[in-house]
């Protein structure tokens, strides 16, 4: 497989769509054959052998941190909406999730 | 005395101490620096120098009624603009976070604050730490200080670039795959990303949150050991913060520790580094044989494939973690539209984050996405985490024979701006010798080394987990019979402060 079929512009499409991202004209195509490199040396990692290997995702020992179950301050509606783009009543604001009537 | 802009972090503090300074002619002289470089040298995306006035003359009122103040006080520093502050901005790089206004200081910037350090600025970085040579943040690229056509590297590069031009007295930054180390290595002063958990990442804009970790920015080890000494720690707020108290290593010993064995594991850095690199390596092998250290060969063929699997990983956190950054809570929100029959909510959120973020960052956020889809996930996202254990058991095997490990900092020295920014290929190998320590979770050690061409090279260090005072100690041992690290910039040093 050539370095440029690694990754196609309509695979970095369907991750945009994923990843909630828009992208600009071009940037399909732009960002594939910018990846597709990356993807080649992450490709090579396949010379090692790892069937025996457990992942690791983490390095501080998986523990369970407890502490006393008391109240203590927190931060605060009001400081918590402050940098909120569109704040009303106390909550994030976002255009009409429903539609008119009830539907959806 | 120096110029009071000249001091490290250690002698201005000292001399806040003895009463021989203020801490206000202090950020006077740091600000004049500042006023004079900035345009040229880029090195902060923010200063707020009439906070840190105020607080020099709080310090020097607390100091004059004889009250006993941390051991920062009298220091001016600078930190990185991914360090959560109440006052000012924390844009992390990014227009996504312009103007962003964290409800609360992090537990680095707390500690820092109350150790009596005076903070200048916030230092440019790389867009949410994406890059190695600060080209994809947003405010433009920091510049070296050696040469300001070219980058002092990244991430966190406008942090080593103020400490090199005397910006700061010290500064900190954050390393996820080198974001200290590169920068110190490019601009000539001594960087420690220290060992996973030893320093609260609580208010560190997470990026790749298993991978990165606060650390000093230095003009010698000494001052590297005074800058750790005041954030690390556990807290409480941070899960993966280890419950060990601060390193011992406030004043590192001038020697060696008697037979201290250092591993370098020559021939995988010949493959991998420019020639010069690979002599300074050298040479800092023949300083440390010349201090009573044995130098022990070591075989690490992962090393070539280090930078490519923290790659892997480090896209699919930061995809996950800048998935918060969706125009609704806070940060850029577009001002478009959605098209007629769209879904509303799902456009502003794409939009907003199209505007918002810049093109790596992108990158890496599909590169992320991409890497954790069913169809790749086994043959990429685990892939990596599979082989990030091989990494770290062949550190391990390194450990048992060698007392420390020593690698190139960067396999390059310092290149022009916009010289590589094209290649991504090119700009991932720079992270080759920096991934390890990352990887593994292990403390590592940058400090220059040598020069090529007036442009600086450095070396790095690594220990065993918590092993941070034995790294200082060879830093400082190290840097007793060298000088690299008391060259200045050209046009920097010895001004007087205006």
């Amino acid at each position: 497989m050539s370095v440029a079929e690694l990754l196609t512009p309509a695979q970095v499409e369907a991750a945009a769509r994923l990843a909630r991202l828009l992208l600009n004209e071009g940037e399909a195509a732009a960002f594939a054959a910018q990846l597709a490199p990356i993807l080649a040396r992450v490709q090579a990692l396949d010379e090692l052998d790892t069937s025996n290997v457990a992942p690791l995702a983490r390095l501080s020992p998986l523990a369970n941190v407890l502490r006393p179950d008391e109240a203590r301050p927190s931060l605060g509606a009001d400081l918590a909406l402050r940098e909120a783009p569109d704040a009303a009543g106390g909550f994030f604001r976002v255009p009409r999730v429903l539609g008119e009537g009830g539907g959806a | 005395m120096s110029a009071i802009g000249d001091l490290s972090a250690c002698e201005a503090a000292a001399a806040f101490a003895r009463g021989d300074i203020t801490a206000r002619a202090a950020v006077d002289a740091i600000a004049a620096r500042i006023e004079r470089f900035q345009s040229r040298l880029n090195a902060y995306a923010a200063t707020a120098v009439e906070d840190a006035r105020e607080r020099a003359e709080d310090l020097d009122r607390r100091r004059r009624r004889g009250e006993a103040l941390g051991r920062l006080a009298g220091a001016v520093l600078a930190i990185n603009d991914n360090f959560a502050t109440a006052r000012g901005v924390t844009a992390c790089g990014s227009r996504m976070l312009a103007g962003y206004h964290a409800p609360y200081d992090a537990a680095a910037v707390a500690r820092i604050v109350a150790a009596g350090g005076i903070i200048i600025g916030k230092t440019v970085m790389d867009e949410f730490a994406a890059g190695g040579t600060t080209e994809t943040s947003a405010v433009g690229p920091a510049r070296n200080p050696w040469d300001p056509s070219h980058t002092p590297g990244g991430a966190a590069g406008g942090g080593a670039c103020a400490v090199a031009a005397r910006l700061c007295h010290g500064g900190y930054g954050s390393d996820t795959d080198g974001s200290i180390r590169l920068p110190a290595a490019f601009c000539g002063i001594t960087g420690l990303k220290p060992t996973y958990g030893r320093v609260s990442r609580y208010g560190l804009a997470a990026c790749g949150s298993s991978l990165e970790q606060i650390g000093p920015f230095a003009r010698d080890a000494r001052d590297a050991a005074l800058l750790l000494s005041a954030i690390a720690g556990h807290d409480p707020r941070d899960a993966t913060s280890a419950p060990l108290p601060p390193p011992d290593c406030l004043v590192p010993p001038a020697n060696l520790p008697r037979g201290l064995r250092i591993g370098f594991p020559r021939a995988g850095c010949e493959r991998s580094c420019e020639p010069a690199v690979l002599a300074s390596a050298d040479d800092a092998c023949a300083a440390f044989r010349a201090l009573g250290a044995r130098i022990a060969p070591l075989a690490m063929p992962l090393l070539e494939h280090a930078a490519a699997c923290l790659r892997v990983i480090a896209a699919a956190e930061a995809a996950s973690n800048l998935a918060r950054l969706d125009g609704a809570h806070f940060g850029h929100r577009t001002a478009e539209k959605a098209p007629p029959g769209g879904d509303e909510t799902e456009f502003l959120c794409a939009a907003s984050r199209r505007e918002g973020f810049g093109a790596e960052i992108k990158r890496r956020i599909l590169l992320g996405t991409l890497v954790l889809s069913s169809g790749r996930y086994e043959s990429c996202y685990a892939k990596a985490l599979r082989v990030r254990r091989l990494i770290k058991e062949e550190l391990e095997r390194a450990f048992e024979s060698c007392d420390l490990v020593l690698l190139p900092a960067a396999p390059a020295a310092p290149f022009k701006l916009g010289e590589k920014i094209a290649d991504p290929a090119a700009l991932l190998r720079l992270h080759v010798f920096t991934a390890g320590a990352n990887l593994a979770g292990v403390p590592a050690l940058s400090f220059p080394a040598g020069f090529a061409g007036g442009l600086p090279l450095g070396v790095q260090l690594l220990a065993p987990p918590f092993g941070e005072g034995l790294l200082l100690q060879a830093g400082h041992a190290f840097q007793q019979a060298t000088d690299w690290h008391l060259r200045a910039p050209p046009g920097v040093a010895g001004e007087e402060d205006a």
